[in-house]
């Protein structure tokens, strides 16, 4: 959880990733920063989002990151 | 068959009648034949098309939620018997047959509609290239474009994408799969939907609803009146400037800028208040494809108010797959390796971006021009990027950031610059349009504009008159919007009031609309021999 | 629930009937008046308001409502008629404006000008406004908007005018205020008075024709016209008025002929007579020799008269009280027309509240 916060914080310092749950939503992260995120996570914690699971629902909050995170890491 | 014409009128009043005396379980099927009805009017020849894509991906699909189910049931079956490895192997190669489904359907759907709306321009170029070597010319095969194929291919595509990466099951119903790939409102300007947002929707039954037929009603009619009262009306003035770049240059280019910027909004988000509207009436819920775009503060906002559906369908479709692919993530991370972070973080946004803007813009037509309109976009999208730390400097050293005047200039910067790029859409060639656009710095021709300029584009001093209070009143409604739904805030309202409303706009497009042969004396001049 | 619901209908229906009560006054002001300028805009329309049962009906183009007087056909022969023309009255538009007419009477004679055959085909959606918008909707109507349209014309452009002449909003004169609800007489049953002169001058020569043969179209609705007419028991007179042009070929002429004796019709081609008649193209035209004015048609007329007279045995009906007593309002109508227009022509040189054709040429 603490290396998403820091790929998330790297992007936006100044936004509350704690609290936010609407980052897609409220076009806090926009494509771009999506794709950086994806990258960055893939090579922290070498998985391989796929192109599904790029859904608002996966991206609105640290937390959802986190469960994405840890279900591709079980599947693997 | 136009929006704006008495047969479509007369279309959707028998529509809108018929549906709802009908058995409800039977109102998607008519919906069905109206869109048969709607298309074969552009030309019966044309269905073949639409026809081919339907079938092409139905049974494309099919095929791919079998081999889904397969894997499900198979999975299922030997759930401790495989370990980690296996699993991986099986799955990789049951997306292997799918592929063989999906891709090759793809290349026919997409390769229909590359084949008949590229292959003038691509021929064309070619012979360009042939004349240089003095080597004769291919002709051109001239091919006429179906109606809505490029909303409906790109629509169908998308579902079939959908059904390859699991979103939901395929719709076992042709008959359904049809009604989605060719209803009818949404063939001439959009929105492209995704099969999931309208199925529940568009399949269900739908009891007569007041609210809904009034709330449709009422949206048509706004959409009729950005049409025929500011769109077609300014038309006339674009045209005037635009087809004769040589004698309008400087503020005349200029004013062809502005009123293009508003023409091509009343004609396209009219068209989709139609679009909507006629959905709305029939208890169906299309997706908004616009949200107040000349109301943004930068590009990318822009492009995420501006033709939404299409700006989705490529992000998802094209960017992010691209963005997120093996090649392209493999490469950035060997730059990263190499030390080149800076390289490594940009390579994937910078190569989707410049794919995706490029098929942007030959997605808007088959023209040097659009390519380029597409490739500016993408490059002042990523100028404001890179600029994106400086901005940063700038707001913390000044605290304009939230105030309404520098709110007001991103407004402005915004809208000024989507108009420049908008240029080499006016002019319809790359050369024409920069040197046009150059006029604009070398020409100082302002006055002339004003001291009679604007009565030679072919509107009179009544038609500006009219268009001034149209586009206040668009205007008005924008910001009114905001806040809330204009036709709740409308229907909150003592009937008479409403009812005032709905008639002084209707009476407004009968009255001031740029439709029908204008009365002129002069042809009653008898002419000689 | 059920007094909301009364209260709604109620207001409901009050709202409709008061748009389209705005909406018909809207039409009525934005629809061209055709009073100060182009009169014969109201021609078709004009005829309702008259007293029906005539003895003869004329059909036809502008060489019958600016060449025949049917005043002076009274005040001669004692016979009574009126003309049923209008600008480029195309064959079609003749016969069925001929249909109707024999819904409100039915005339012993009805008199056809032919220069229309030559036309086979819709023409121009002007003309087409100018006979058709006159008309009162009926089916008979209908069928000739049908007949009649040109490429992108739409019926509901003539089912509601609105739609097409709602541009004029920024055009609006006093005219259209003054004339919403009704309209000044301007015609003289169906005629169209001019008294100035302008002497034929240099007549263009006549081009050759690839084809001089009618249209299956135009032969088409003639057949009509004359099984309608022979329905009826009304005596169907075909003529050619005179005029120095357009040019009259001969071969057109001979066609005529042919029909007219194959269907047992009579066919006068007037235009060798004119020297007979009296009609000097110095005098007797106001355009340079397309049509008569008034002088010429009261010599056509005279000659008309003749032939209505002796050959169909129409009676001189000036015995008759009722008759003389509504014609004389005519003829004072007709007089009073005639000193204004003389008048103008002293004081301007032209007529300026008369004028009909545009300046410029030929009319059909």
């Amino acid at each position: 959880m603490d290396t998403i916060m820091e790929i998330l914080k790297d992007l936006h310092p100044d936004v509350d990733f704690e609290a936010c749950d609407t980052l897609v939503d409220d076009h806090i992260l926009d494509s771009f920063d999506i794709v950086s995120i994806v990258a960055d996570i893939n090579d922290e914690f070498d998985v391989s989002i796929p192109v599904e699971e790029i859904i608002p629902e996966n991206f609105n909050s640290a937390k959802a990151l986190n469960a994405l995170v840890e279900r591709l890491m079980e599947e693997e | 068959m136009l929006f704006t014409s008495y047969r479509f009128i007369a279309f959707l009043l028998v529509l809108f009648f018929v549906y709802y005396l009908i058995p409800k379980h039977f109102q998607w099927k008519l919906l069905l034949v109206a869109s048969y009805l709607f298309y074969a009017f552009a030309g019966p020849k044309y269905l073949i098309y639409i026809l081919a894509t339907t079938l092409s991906t139905y049974c494309a699909s099919l095929r791919i939620d079998r081999i889904q189910s397969v894997q499900a049931g198979y999975l299922k079956e030997n759930k401790g018997k495989l370990d980690r490895k296996e699993r991986k192997a099986y799955k990789a190669q049951m997306k292997k047959k799918q592929r063989q489904w999906m891709i090759p359907c793809m290349v026919f759907n997409f390769g229909i509609l590359a084949v008949l709306k590229y292959a003038d321009f691509t021929i064309g170029n070619l012979n360009g290239l042939l004349r240089v070597f003095h080597v004769a010319e291919l002709p051109l095969p001239g091919f006429l474009l179906p109606l809505g194929i490029s909303f409906y291919t790109f629509q169908t595509m998308g579902y079939l994408i959908d059904v390859y990466r699991g979103k939901y099951p395929c719709e076992r119903n042709i008959g359904k799969l049809a009604l989605f790939i060719s209803f009818f409102p949404q063939l001439i300007q959009g929105p492209i939907s995704r099969f999931d947002d309208l199925k529940e929707t568009m399949f269900s039954e739908h009891p007569l609803d007041l609210r809904n037929v009034s709330f449709g009603l009422e949206r048509i009619l706004w959409g009729y009146f950005k049409k025929l009262v500011v769109a077609d009306k300014l038309l006339v003035a674009v045209n005037a400037i635009v087809k004769n770049p040589g004698q309008y240059e400087g503020a005349y280019v200029l004013a062809g800028m502005f009123f293009y910027a508003i023409t091509l909004y009343a004609d396209f988000t009219g068209g989709i208040d139609v679009a909507i509207g006629v959905g709305q009436v029939l208890g169906i819920r299309i997706q908004e494809n616009f949200i107040r775009p000349y109301f943004s503060r930068s590009i990318a906002e822009y492009w995420r108010r501006w033709h939404i559906s299409l700006g989705a369908w490529f992000r998802e479709y094209l960017f992010y797959p691209i963005s997120v692919s093996r090649p392209v993530l493999d490469s950035s991370r060997r730059c990263k390796k190499r030390g080149q972070g800076w390289l490594s973080r940009r390579l994937p946004i910078y190569v989707s971006s410049v794919i995706v803007w490029f098929v942007t813009g030959i997605w808007h037509g088959a023209a040097w021009n659009f390519i380029v309109w597409g490739l500016l976009n993408c490059l002042v999208i990523l100028i404001s990027e890179e600029c994106k730390p400086l901005y940063e400097k700038f707001h913390k050293r000044f605290s304009v950031k939230d105030t309404f005047w520098y709110r007001l200039f991103e407004v402005a910067r915004t809208f000024w610059l989507m108009s420049f790029l908008r240029t080499l859409d006016c002019y319809r060639d790359v050369g024409t349009t920069f040197r046009m656009v150059g006029t604009i710095f070398t020409e100082w021709n302002i006055g002339e504009l004003f001291r009679g300029g604007l009565m030679q584009l072919g509107l009179s001093v009544a038609d500006y008159g009219v268009l001034a209070v149209a586009v206040l009143l668009l205007l008005a409604v924008s910001l009114t919007g905001r806040t809330g739904s204009v036709r709740e805030k409308l229907a909150a309202r003592p009937v008479a009031f409403r009812y005032a409303a709905c008639f002084a706009m209707f009476t407004a497009i009968l009255i001031f609309g740029a439709y029908g042969a204008g009365y002129d004396a002069s042809q009653f001049i008898y002419s000689q021999f | 629930m059920k007094k909301v619901m009364k209260k709604r209908i109620l207001f409901y229906t009050g709202a409709i009937a008061a748009s389209v009560l705005i909406l018909t006054f809207l039409q009525a002001l934005l629809m061209p008046k055709y009073m100060t300028s182009i009169p014969e805009g109201n021609l078709v329309e004009e005829y309702y308001r008259d007293t029906k049962n005539h003895d003869a009906i004329f059909v036809g183009d502008c060489e019958v409502f600016s060449n025949v007087s049917p005043v002076k056909l009274w005040e001669d022969y004692g016979i009574t008629s009126y003309i049923r023309g209008s600008a480029q009255q195309l064959p079609w538009q003749s016969y069925y404006l001929l249909e109707e007419t024999l819904k409100y009477e039915k005339p012993r004679v009805v008199v056809f000008n032919v220069l229309a055959m030559k036309y086979n085909e819709p023409q121009k959606e002007a003309y087409n406004r100018l006979t058709l918008d006159g008309m009162r909707l009926s089916p008979t109507k209908i069928r000739a908007v049908n007949a009649s349209m040109t490429e992108g014309e739409s019926l509901m452009t003539y089912l509601f005018p609105l739609l097409r002449y709602h541009s004029r909003w920024s055009e609006l004169t006093s005219e259209d205020i003054n004339y919403v609800f009704h309209r000044d007489k301007l015609s003289h049953n169906g005629y169209l008075m001019r008294v100035d002169v302008k002497p034929a001058g240099q007549i263009p020569k006549a081009k050759k024709l690839g084809d001089y043969r009618f249209g299956k179209n135009a032969y088409d609705y003639l057949d009509r016209m004359t099984k309608l007419c022979r329905e009826n028991g009304i005596e169907l007179l075909l003529i050619k008025s005179p005029s120095i042009y357009p040019y009259w070929y001969g071969e057109w002429d001979q066609q005529v002929v042919d029909y007219a004796g194959k269907n047992g019709l009579t066919y006068i081609n007037f235009l060798p007579e004119a020297e007979d008649m009296g009609i000097d193209y110095e005098k007797d035209t106001f355009d340079g020799g397309l049509h008569l004015n008034l002088s010429g048609a009261e010599k056509f007329t005279d000659r008309l008269g003749e032939v209505l007279h002796e050959e169909y045995g129409l009676k001189d009906h000036r015995n008759n009280k009722r008759l003389c007593d509504l014609w004389q309002e005519k003829i004072d109508f007709y007089d009073a027309m005639r000193e204004d227009q003389e008048q103008e022509l002293r004081k301007y040189g032209y007529l300026k509240s008369y004028s009909t054709f545009e300046e410029k040429g030929s009319a059909e």
